[in-house]
């Protein structure tokens, strides 16, 4: 036995699991739900503000952070859940949920670059 | 004497056998929702760079029926994984004060007044930003 | 005192006798103040005499009569009738080959326990010349909840990642090494990283938390386990990052 290197994904894990409790029901209910229910009009999301938001240097690295960490944590979490039903071959698991966030996290970092 | 151990198998369906496995696999697949999300914004930010008609047809998607069955299924398991977040939090965290530990509640209660005071600063800035 | 009419369904194994476990009924009569012991006791010791199963102190000091009792790993002493329906079902622990009718093999548990170096590993080898360690009790504090497993295995019984997974240390186990590394007397945390920092040691727990909700001792093998994964987080980026200071505590 080794000490193994699991602390590399799970501190992102639990990074990305702590921010997300904290910002994911108050972001996704203002983006997705707030404006159909009539809470908010739908110059709150303009474009304009938004952008404004965005694409400010602050707002890009938060941005970024935000959808790194979240597809870290779901990457990580995805993985053990895929053993725990059985499919017994991590290794595989692990590549395929690492991939698909690492190439989310890739695009995220082109899209800064394109706003 | 005969020294046969038998090993019961243990089967795939070990979670749906008790109401805590279920619990805990509930939890655990809010993950999946936390992903979708992430895709959400990522598409978002995307479009948003493609300039106005594209940012304006992304939220138009975002805001349809079936954008709006999505967002409330993101919306419901983010809630769980903030609450069994949270509730977990002093079991990995113990705080000692002095010679006395922290109640657990305590903990709990502090990252639920945090939730409370981000998602009331996210709801005024998105009401008053222009 | 009254008495009761209780149908226990007991999984038997003899293997001299049959292939697989079968279930076996007994009606009992059963006082008031009964515990499953009590009732599996009359069984062998009226009805059954061929039924065998472990037990010792009868007051849940000595974890050895934990089993199965309706879907719930408990000490079998502990297990009061009058909290149970009149239909009840006793197993042997899950997860754990079975010897024989209730016993199950604990060759693998007792391992386990070895491997986290279950005793003081002091920085400098100590004589009995320096006298004897001195702790306050709010050191004592620290680690005490964690000492008091009483190796029933009940926490096995339950962990689901044990049972996907033999090789898993295991939630008492690490529960005692959580114990000495969090023991001020103790400096031996990085002699124990090899089995408790190892794939089959904290990573493998997903912090399910049945461990700790059947632990009849309240010692909370999933705290130990996930305070243990912050402190090996910490060591491990301090090498990663410092490599010249391997820090000891």
């Amino acid at each position: 036995m080794a000490r193994s290197n699991k602390p590399i994904v799970w501190s992102l894990f639990a990074a990305g699991g702590t921010v997300t409790a904290f910002i994911v029901p108050v972001l996704i209910f203002v983006l997705g739900l707030a404006v159909p229910f009539g809470l908010l009009s739908p110059d709150d999301l303009s474009y304009a503000k938004v952008y404004g938001v965005i694409a400010h240097p602050l707002g890009r690295l938060i941005m970024f952070g935000l959808i790194m960490l979240s597809l870290w944590h779901a990457a990580h979490r995805s993985r053990t859940t895929v053993h725990d039903l059985g499919i017994r071959n991590d290794h595989v698991t692990a590549i395929i949920c690492y991939c698909v966030a690492g190439l989310g996290m890739v695009l995220a970092g082109v899209s800064m670059f394109l706003l | 004497m005969t020294h046969q151990p038998y090993v019961r198998p243990m089967p795939a369906s070990w979670w749906m056998r008790q109401g805590r496995y279920m619990r805990y696999m509930i939890r655990e697949v809010t993950c999946l929702f936390i992903g979708l999300h992430a895709f959400v914004l990522l598409i978002g930010t995307y479009r948003l760079s493609q300039g106005r008609e594209a940012f304006e047809a992304f939220l138009t998607a975002l805001w349809s029926p079936a954008g709006q069955l999505m967002s409330t299924a993101i919306l419901v398991m983010a809630v769980i994984h903030s609450v069994t977040w949270f509730n977990l939090t002093p079991k990995a965290m113990p705080v000692w004060i002095g010679d006395k530990q922290v109640p657990d509640w305590v903990i709990v209660a502090a990252h639920y007044g945090g939730w409370a005071v981000v998602s009331i600063v996210v709801l005024i800035l998105a009401g008053r930003l222009s | 005192m009254s008495e009761r009419k209780i149908t226990l369904e007991v999984l038997r194994y003899r293997p001299e006798i049959e292939s697989e476990p079968v279930f076996q009924s007994y009606r009992v009569p059963c006082q008031e103040e009964w515990v499953v012991l009590d009732a599996l006791n009359y069984i062998k010791d009226n009805l059954d005499r061929t039924l065998s199963y472990r037990w010792s102190c009868h007051m849940a000091v000595c974890g050895s009569c934990s089993v199965v009792i309706n879907d719930n790993p408990m000490l079998s002493c502990k297990a009061f009738l009058r909290d149970l329906p009149d239909h009840i079902r006793v197993e042997p622990l899950h997860n754990f080959p079975i010897e024989r009718d209730l016993m199950v093999e604990l060759d693998d548990f007792m391992a386990k326990l070895k491997s986290v170096k279950p005793y003081l590993i002091p920085k400098q080898p100590v004589a009995e010349e320096d006298g004897t360690y001195r702790q306050s009790s709010m050191q004592l504090k620290k680690y005490k909840p964690f000492a008091m497993c009483i190796n029933c295995m009940a926490c096995y019984a339950v962990c689901p990642q044990y049972g996907l997974n033999e090789g898993f240390v295991g939630p008492a186990a690490m529960a005692l090494a959580h114990r000495y590394n969090t023991d001020s007397r103790d400096q031996g945390r990085r002699a124990r990283e090899d089995v408790v920092a190892s794939n089959d040691g904290i990573w493998e727990c997903t912090f399910v938390g049945a461990c700790s909700d059947v632990c009849p001792k309240n010692v909370d093998p999933a705290a130990a386990i996930q305070q243990t994964k912050i402190a090996s987080t910490v060591d491990y980026f301090t090498d990663l990052l410092m490599p010249g200071k391997k820090a000891n505590r």
